[in-house]
């Protein structure tokens, strides 16, 4: 059987509009029938990279795969790359901006959250060029 | 305890709701929305002072039963709609988060 894939464009220039993706993909996966703990880590891990997407790299791309025994989320932008990436794992570490911390995000969780989410988190980074990330989280 | 009973049960004023047979299993207070990604379990009620939209999102993504908008704050039109179109259980109060934490606590002992 193929993989199913969806495929978003996230939109950076709006913070208060940032979530539509994550909120498509769960609306689908639950069409799919997917238990309710495998959606709930889906759309956290998918959320808080859309978001990481908007804050810090003025959206990109989110593509979804839904395989026989996992799901991927891949998150690829052409933000200015994260400089280092163990600092940015830490809970509580954040560059994110005033407008940002005025609407609640900004916390320093967001990677963390993902990577507790997902079964296999990988961060690829350039700085100056892009970020991908890719988690996966198993269904079976 | 339902989410319908909880606003009974402590006067709750509603702004939006959604489903209010949904069943309470606790609460979690924060307005720092990735806290309250990582660490609110399904079916609580989450208490924040926050009101912008992006406070749907995090609830459609977390499977929370309802917001309760502590400390009289009042939503905003933009999450008031998304609420609507989500239905999602938007409630408020005049209590502070603690005070409202402290009587979600004692209605869920009862």
């Amino acid at each position: 059987m193929a993989d199913i894939v969806f495929e978003y464009q996230v939109d950076g220039s709006d913070y208060h509009r940032a979530g539509e993706a994550s909120r498509s993909t769960k609306s689908n996966l639950k069409k799919l029938g997917f238990p309710s703990d495998i959606i709930r880590r889906v759309g956290i891990c998918m959320y808080e990279g859309e978001i990481n997407m908007v804050i810090h790299a003025d959206g990109g791309v989110a593509k979804v795969v839904i395989g026989l025994d996992d799901i991927t989320i891949i998150l690829k932008d052409k933000g200015p790359g994260i400089p280092n990436i163990d600092l940015a794992m830490q809970e509580g570490w954040s560059t994110a901006d005033a407008q940002a911390n005025d609407l609640g995000f900004g916390a320093g969780m967001g990677l963390p959250n993902m990577k507790r989410c997902s079964d296999e988190m990988n961060i690829d980074t350039v700085v100056g060029e892009g970020t991908t990330v890719t988690m996966k989280i198993k269904t079976k | 305890m339902t989410v319908r009973e909880l606003k009974e049960a402590l006067g709750l004023t509603v702004f939006c709701a959604g489903n209010e047979d949904a069943e309470v299993t606790g609460g979690y207070c924060g307005d720092l929305l990735s806290w309250v990604m990582g660490r609110a379990e399904e079916g609580n009620v989450w208490l924040t002072i926050m009101s912008n939209q992006n406070v749907a999102a995090v609830a459609v993504m977390t499977d929370i039963s309802c917001i309760v908008l502590t400390e009289g704050v009042k939503p905003d039109d933009a999450l008031l709609s998304r609420c609507e179109t989500e239905e999602i259980n938007l409630l408020g109060t005049g209590l502070s988060t603690y005070q409202a934490a402290a009587e979600l606590a004692k209605a869920l002992a009862e």
